[in-house]
């Protein structure tokens, strides 16, 4: 296996300290040319880290890196770069103002004479990388108009564009829809016949045992399993991430469901090309309901969400919360009324990353703690570590800034401040994106209390197992429509049918 | 009296000791560069350490570290307010008018006002230019920048409309009117400081209140931190924007009553520039330009180093030319320093968990 699969990168005895946490703790690692080597591990394992560490963004603090038999340091990205090593983030770095094709070659920009950008040539070579990748892009369209998927393929044209000999993906498929994922493993097989060494990174653990060559697994920073693929099964994936048999989906506990607490009527959000983004959506989540919100990118779901949240001035549409019309147009107005949204994105939306862990919990929550003017920190300071206990959220201060914590704790701080103000709705947008396994499990324990304890859920995701597993009743949307209602434990064939109605049409055009 | 449980803890201290205490140095940077500067003139300015001197000082500080306040606010939201010099100049002539002529009612009548009925307008005036600001940021979307240089012509411009161009002299008040107090604002003493000086305590301190124990404070701080983020909170972005600039406005209205109220006299031209001043007092502070960070404490102490280091050097003769450029080159030390200190600070934190 060795010998097919040539070892182009090794690091020996690794070590890397952030503030916080020490990352890396002599970690040694194989990377294998021509094969897909998987890392896998919970959020904070230090994957993310190794992964910067070989494409130069981080320096280690001990150990040494070789590349094909020499010794190197990657003095920044750069200089990987030159190296032949490529990186696609989780989070893409794109410049949405830009064209497809000033994308692709920024940095590394084909001139003539050094100063002046070969626009021709750059587009032809743009066009090349979109045809390899079987993307009807132009090149010459603005990023900032193209799908999260079709921007992610651009990422990834990047780093080719580069000739990267070495190519990072960081959860590449975490925004990609079913179909984009298949052009991505294809693309993944393409470049593995030409010899390029590819690490790549995931939650999904399906995917990784599909898709891999070799995997090595981490747990707080130590190596905790590094085999080649063959044999290697989900059970044994997980045991070495977290120590234990799989927890990922707790029980559903049977508990009644109490009366309709939420409703939406006719929610619509016109689209600025024309027709609807969210047509005429009308649904309704019981007390101690889960409602799952299944279908693929760009299908309207966080949009509804937005609307129901208040972010949307032209949606139209009625809310009623236990019977009641919600007239208030204000987020304020509407937390108060006892809605509470969890955002799909944690960094942008969720939290404000330079305030302490305190400072966001009680962000929605701080009239709680005020009488008059007076803002009481005592009584905001108790109640941040009673939701900090709650939530069991892993924290050295609670003077931390919000920022020094993993993903999975991250997200229970967003749940933490929701929950602060005593919704009886629950909105969650992809409440498990980019979170470990243990986290996750955490997570969905957490909403299984919430709806024990008689609070509606209604959660938005693209994962199927998850919206199979957790809900008591799962809905469809695609093209802004509800295209299907489901009980709990309906068949997974016929939710994929409703989140595709028109698969058949475009396979046929 | 060095028992060894002491003993053992400085030794753990021992390595990193150096390095903290140089962080410690950085953090209070300001208030350094405060002592610093203090003693430098004391020793050098003949005449600086005077009772009289000081009390000169902290009156022409005092006008600055107003403006600071609300620029603070402004800048920590995420946004910027460059209007502030010509409202303290338009607020002035509003001022003087007032103590001159009262409001005329065309019907040959003229309504003559107190000081406290004077003051309470000219602030209104200073708010309500606040309030445009807000409202062009908010509802009609103009990026801050923009927004407030527009205020900053179009009022410097009604500041000059109001008398032509001239200055109003002679703004003694009238006893029968009841605004003969007018000019306590400016050159009255309360306890033997400066009323002028006084304002400003009043107000750094309600001001420092809001930013760390009320709602609204919290609030302004997430919207410079995040404003997506705050606004999914169920923060009122927009109302938090149009207060600090409200009250940014009032900051600069209550300058240019004292400014009126010292000269008794008011000219358009009061204020210009003095937004830069404002500026460069709260980022010395520590005022992150990026939004959510800043303390109205630093920014005080920025006011301090910022006026005594222009007193100071004017003391000792140095020439305006020169003042202006050390005045920036103390600026740009300032964020360089800021810098510095930011990295030190996460090394520092490496190692300590090392």
């Amino acid at each position: 296996m060795s010998e097919t699969h040539p070892i182009g990168l090794t690091i020996r005895s690794g070590s890397k300290i952030y503030p916080g946490t020490q990352a890396l703790k002599n970690v040694d690692f194989d990377l294998r040319m021509g094969a897909v080597n998987v890392l896998v591990g919970e959020n904070g394992a230090g994957k993310s880290t190794l992964m910067k560490v070989i494409a130069g963004v981080e320096q280690l603090n001990g150990g040494a890196i070789t590349l094909e038999g020499k010794p190197v340091v990657f003095a920044d990205r750069t200089d990987a770069a030159r190296h032949g090593v490529g990186i696609v983030f989780q989070e893409l770095n794109l410049f949405p103002n830009l064209t497809v094709t000033e994308n692709i070659f920024v940095g590394h920009e084909k001139t003539i004479g050094g100063i002046h950008i070969d626009r021709a040539a750059q587009r032809a070579v743009a066009a090349a990388l979109m045809k390899r990748l079987e993307q009807d892009i132009d090149p010459d369209t603005l990023l900032g108009s193209l799908r999260i998927g079709q921007q992610q393929i651009v990422e990834i044209a990047k780093a080719l564009a580069e000739n990267a000999r070495i190519l990072i993906l960081d959860e590449p498929t975490s925004a990609l829809s079913a179909a984009e994922v298949e052009v991505l493993f294809r693309v993944i097989g393409d470049l593995k016949r030409q010899g390029v060494g590819i690490v790549y990174i995931s939650h999904r653990l399906e995917e990784l045992i599909r898709i891999g060559d070799y995997i090595t697994v981490l747990r707080d920073g130590v190596i905790t399993g590094a085999r080649s693929m063959e044999g290697v099964d989900i059970p044994w994936i997980v045991s070495n991430m977290i120590g234990s048999a799989s927890k990922e989906f707790p029980k559903t506990e049977n508990h009644a469901l109490g009366e309709e607490v939420f409703r939406v009527e006719e929610i619509s959000l016109p689209s600025p090309a024309g027709g609807y983004v969210v047509d005429h959506m009308s649904l309704s989540v019981r007390a101690g309901e889960i409602v799952g919100l299944y279908g693929l990118m760009g299908a309207g779901r966080s949009e509804l969400l937005e609307c129901i949240m208040a972010q949307h001035p032209a949606s139209t549409g009625k809310l009623f919360i236990g019977g009641e019309h919600v007239r208030e147009r204000s987020v304020s107005g509407r937390i108060r009324r006892g809605l509470a949204l969890i955002p799909e994105d944690r960094k942008r939306d969720g939290l404000v990353q330079i305030m302490s862990i305190r400072e966001n919990l009680t962000l929605s929550s701080l009239g709680d703690f005020t009488r008059g003017f007076h803002l009481s920190l005592k009584a905001e300071a108790a109640k941040a570590v009673e939701f900090v206990k709650r939530m069991a959220i892993k924290i050295a201060s609670l003077e931390h800034p919000v920022s020094s914590l993993s993903g999975g704790n991250q997200q229970k701080v967003v749940i933490g401040k929701a929950l602060m103000t005593g919704p009886r709705i629950l909105l969650m947008d992809e409440p498990s994106r980019g979170i470990d396994i243990g986290a996750k499990a955490e997570i969905f324990r957490t909403m299984r209390k919430l709806a024990a304890d008689g609070l509606g859920i209604l959660f938005v995701t693209s994962d199927l197992e998850e919206v199979l597993a957790l809900s008591d009743r799962i809905l469809v949307m695609a093209n802004g429509r509800l295209t299907g209602d489901f009980p709990a434990g309906a068949a997974a064939a016929d939710v994929i049918s409703a989140a595709t109605p028109n698969l058949n049409k475009v396979k046929s055009t | 009296m060095s028992s060894p449980v002491i003993a053992q803890g400085s030794k753990v201290a021992g390595p990193s000791s150096q390095t903290s205490m140089l962080l410690l140095l950085l953090k209070m940077r300001t208030f350094v560069a405060l002592i610093l500067v203090f003693a430098f003139f004391a020793i050098a300015a003949p005449n600086f350490l005077t009772g009289a001197n000081m009390l000169i000082i902290s009156k022409h500080v005092a006008l600055n570290a107003l403006l600071a306040i609300g620029m603070t606010f402004v800048i920590v939201s995420g946004g910027i307010d460059l209007s502030v010099g010509s409202i303290v100049g338009l607020c002035a002539m509003v001022a003087g008018w007032l103590v001159l002529y009262g409001i005329d009612l065309q019907i040959g009548w003229s309504l003559q006002l107190n000081t406290l009925e004077i003051c309470l307008i000219v602030a209104v005036v200073g708010v309500f230019i606040g309030l445009i600001n807000g409202l062009l940021i908010t509802k009609l979307n103009v990026a801050p920048f923009i927004a407030t240089l527009g205020t900053l012509y179009v009022a410097r411009g009604a500041a000059l409309l109001f008398s032509d161009g001239r200055t109003f002299p002679n703004l003694a008040g009238n006893p029968d009117y009841g605004s003969d107090t007018f000019r306590v604002i400016g050159s009255g003493t309360l306890f033997g400081f400066p009323v002028s000086v006084w304002i400003m305590v009043v107000v750094a301190l309600a001001a420092a209140y809001l930013a760390t124990r009320t709602p609204l404070g919290r609030h302004i701080y997430a919207v410079g931190g995040n404003e997506r983020g705050a606004a999914l909170s169920g923060v009122n972005v927009d109302r938090i924007k149009i207060f600090v600039y409200m009250f940014s406005g009032f900051c600069a209205a209550l300058v240019g009553l004292i400014i009126a109220s010292q000269l008794q006299a008011s000219h358009p031209a009061t204020g210009e520039t003095f937004e830069l001043n404002a500026i460069a007092a709260a980022v010395l502070g520590g005022t992150s330009m990026s939004g959510g960070r800043g303390r109205i404490g630093g920014t005080i102490v920025g006011a301090f180093v910022i006026g005594i280091l222009a007193d100071g050097l004017i003391m000792m003769g140095v020439s305006s030319f020169w003042q202006t450029v050390i005045k920036g080159l103390v600026i740009i030390a300032a964020v360089v320093v800021d810098q510095v200190q930011q990295k030190l600070q996460s090394r520092v934190v490496l190692q300590s968990q090392a």
